[in-house]
């Protein structure tokens, strides 16, 4: 609707937005606002498109039907502006497996512009800056390498942050400092999305639950009024 | 699929009769185009066959020329207007599916012509030139135009939205613009400098009398209206299937919902 | 836009610097292409098994060496990309599909150069090839535009074929109809500068005009149809 950068409205608004993957509909009709400053949790089982809904954002997907904005631009006209604005932690770290992690931190950073200091605060900030810095991460463990994705998440500075299934392969201490960084991005002014099948952990953290089924999105606590359809 | 039948808005509404067969790609045009289509074939095959004379020179293999000239000239427009049809595509903001599906269609016959054309061709050549392949800068580039347009028509099959078909395979179609020259070019720049005894020194200059050539143009007419008409139903047959893609995605979406329902209604609410 | 706009050049060279030394950290070209380029040259001596016949054949064998080569090297170029979802990735951090362009584009012509002159040797040795002072001026004149139009086609079709299913058989077919300007210019012009089949040394220059007209074209035309032929 607004065209311009709208750094007042909602962050996220989806009117009965509609993706597809190939020719099937991942999300059928989803409507939802997300606000500044929050941290939603996107709750649903296995294929229920909540991967879909975060890629969608993320301006990866074509919206198919409906309507929507992210970071106040058109889903349909906007997406190249929509990328620059938020930051996404997909199924994939997004890293380059021959390069060491302060490698990999460095060239994420660098692609938005992010200063040396930038890039170091996000590794430590992830734990990353000492013994493993200089590791390559093809040698890394699965949860060392989303340390490592967040890290680089972290150096990109995003208005909105898209995390699907962030806890998954983190040990205890990774999962706090991914805690603390997402309410430290909150507190600068961020907002988070996340993807979780750890309800004791992402709920702790989420300010709202959203519960995805069947390619929509409901809510569960009837605050006002129940799902609009 | 077949429950309501005002599937694709665009195709269906042929008024008239149309026999047993209901919402077809077929209008009164297309009819009657068809039908003068195949009484020009049916000259064409009377004058080319029987009434036009074989030539001094080259005999009766003169008489595959009416068939190659006239392919020869629809496949080349074909490519034309899948060219032309691909950058109104990417250029007009009016950013309609149709000029994709006119490329696309028109790149199907365009290959099916040009293939018809390179068998017609080498025939001719090694009734006339002794060998049915030569490394002529026109013949080249026909061979290469050829393979470039069966790489087009697999991009366009790759899949994915019919937006993501549509950019794609314009922007492939418009690369094939800039390719094209290119290998012309080259293979003119390279067979001029070998000068030997290629097509260039043989007489293969036909002289064609008054109903040789009559026979040349009618025959070129006939692939042009068969083109024309390929390419009207073929389109519209692409537009039938996107609108069947579409409404497929419909009962996927009602599908889909109905998993939402089913989901509700039988997990309890639990909140945090 | 806002977010720390960075250039396309800078990008560029921030992607190119990044497949370099992905490059240099796994030695994948290195150990595995280059003797593929070599063991090729080889092979095609055992089929053409004529001393007379490689000495004149020389630079088409080397170029078509070449060809082959960059197939895998595109491959693999895209496959740094795809293997942990970085295409994605890059992406969604907005980074300029033109900036990508050619920042993979020189990266790739990097890896090719080295290659072509490995090859070019390689017919020396082999096939008994011989150089001289205005050939070596006109060889390397030859390798800079053929390999810069190599490069900036293979990433485009790299690039398009990046993702998609049966990738690795719809790469030959789209990469090599477009690469045969450049595999009959290039061959040309590297026979004018070996003089193979006594082919004079000025007869190469209008060769170069050609494939400096390609690697423009192209150049061109990849970077502005890179980002909606990545699109989805």
């Amino acid at each position: 609707m607004e065209p311009a950068v709208a750094s007042s409205g909602p962050v996220v608004e989806l009117d009965d937005a509609v993706a597809v993957l190939g020719r099937f509909p991942a999300l059928a009709g989803v409507t939802m606002t997300v606000e500044r400053g929050e941290i939603v949790l996107l709750r649903g089982p296995n294929g229920a498109g909540k991967t879909t809904l975060l890629r969608l954002c993320a301006g990866l997907l074509p919206l198919a039907r409906g309507s929507g904005s992210v970071v106040g631009c058109d889903l349909r006209t906007q997406r190249d502006a929509i990328r620059s604005r938020v930051g996404l932690l997909g199924h994939s770290n997004g890293l380059y497996h021959d390069l060491t992690v302060r490698e990999n931190v460095q060239f994420w950073g660098a692609t938005v512009g992010a200063s040396t200091d930038e890039i170091q605060s996000s590794l430590e900030r992830m734990g990353l800056a000492a013994r493993l810095a200089d590791v390559a991460v093809g040698r890394l463990s699965a949860g060392q390498k989303r340390r490592t994705a967040l890290a680089c998440l972290v150096a990109r500075r995003a208005q909105l942050w898209l995390l699907d299934e962030p806890h998954a392969g983190l040990d205890a201490a990774g999962r706090d400092e991914l805690d603390r960084t997402l309410h430290a991005a909150v507190a600068a002014g961020a907002t988070v999305m996340v993807a979780s099948h750890e309800l004791e952990r992402a709920g702790g953290l989420a300010t709202r639950i959203v519960d995805v089924v069947g390619g929509q999105a409901g809510v569960p606590r009837p605050d006002s009024d129940g799902g609009p359809t | 699929m077949a429950s309501s039948s005002a599937s694709g808005s665009t195709a269906t509404n042929s008024s008239t009769t149309g026999r047993t067969r209901g919402a077809g790609t077929g209008t009164t045009f297309t009819r009657w185009l068809g039908i003068v289509t195949i009484a020009l074939m049916a000259a064409v095959v009377l004058f080319g066959l029987v009434l036009s004379p074989a030539d001094v020179v080259q005999g009766e293999s003169v008489r595959i020329l009416y068939v190659h000239v006239g392919t020869v000239w629809v496949a080349y427009l074909a490519f034309i207007v899948t060219a032309v049809s691909s950058g109104a595509y990417l250029w007009r903001r009016t950013h309609s599916l149709t000029w994709d599906r006119i490329a696309g269609a028109s790149a199907e016959i365009g290959v099916l012509f040009m293939a018809v054309t390179l068998l017609t061709g080498s025939l001719w050549g090694r009734l006339s030139w002794g060998t049915f392949w030569v490394w002529d800068a026109r013949v080249t580039t026909t061979a290469f135009l050829f393979i470039t347009y069966v790489g087009y028509l697999a991009v366009r099959g790759l899949g994915g939205s019919h937006e993501q078909r549509a950019r794609r395979s314009a922007v492939v179609a418009l690369l094939a613009v800039i390719e094209i020259p290119l290998v012309h070019f080259s293979v003119k720049l390279w067979r001029s400098v070998h000068q030997d005894a290629s097509v260039a020194g043989r007489t293969t200059d036909v002289t064609l009398d008054g109903l040789m050539l009559f026979t040349l143009v009618l025959a070129t007419v006939a692939f042009t209206l068969l083109y024309v008409w390929y390419v009207l139903h073929r389109q519209r047959v692409m537009a039938m299937e996107d609108a069947l893609d579409d409404k497929g995605l419909d009962l996927a979406l009602a599908e889909r919902r109905r998993e939402a329902q089913d989901a509700t209604s039988t997990t309890g609410e639990v909140t945090n | 836009m806002a977010t720390g706009a960075t250039s396309i050049w800078a990008t560029a060279r921030l992607v190119a610097a990044k497949d370099l030394r992905v490059e240099r950290r796994s030695r994948v070209v290195v150990n595995q292409v280059l003797p593929f380029a070599a063991l090729v040259m080889v092979l095609f001596a055992f089929a053409l098994d004529a001393d007379a016949v490689l000495e004149r054949t020389a630079p088409g064998l080397v170029w078509l060496g070449t060809i082959f080569s960059l197939l895998i090297v595109v491959q693999r170029s895209f496959a740094i990309e795809t293997a942990d979802g970085a295409l994605d990735a890059l992406r969604v951090a907005g980074v300029s599909p033109p900036g990508i362009f050619l920042g993979k584009s020189i990266a790739l012509a990097v890896q090719l150069f080295v290659l072509e002159v490995l090859l070019v040797l390689l017919a020396i040795v082999l096939y008994e090839s011989e150089l001289d002072a205005a050939g070596a001026v006109l060889l390397v004149t030859t390798l800079v535009p053929a390999t810069t139009g190599l490069a900036f086609v293979g990433t485009l079709y790299g690039g398009l074929a990046a993702g998609t299913r049966g990738r690795e058989t719809l790469l030959p077919l789209l990469l090599f109809p477009v690469v045969a300007p450049v595999l009959i210019g290039a061959t040309r012009a590297t026979e004018a500068a070996l003089g193979a089949g006594g082919a004079a040394t000025d007869e190469g220059w209008p060769w170069v005009g050609m494939l400096v007209i390609f690697a423009a074209l192209f150049g061109v035309g990849g970077t502005l149809a890179f980002g909606p032929l990545v699109e989805e």
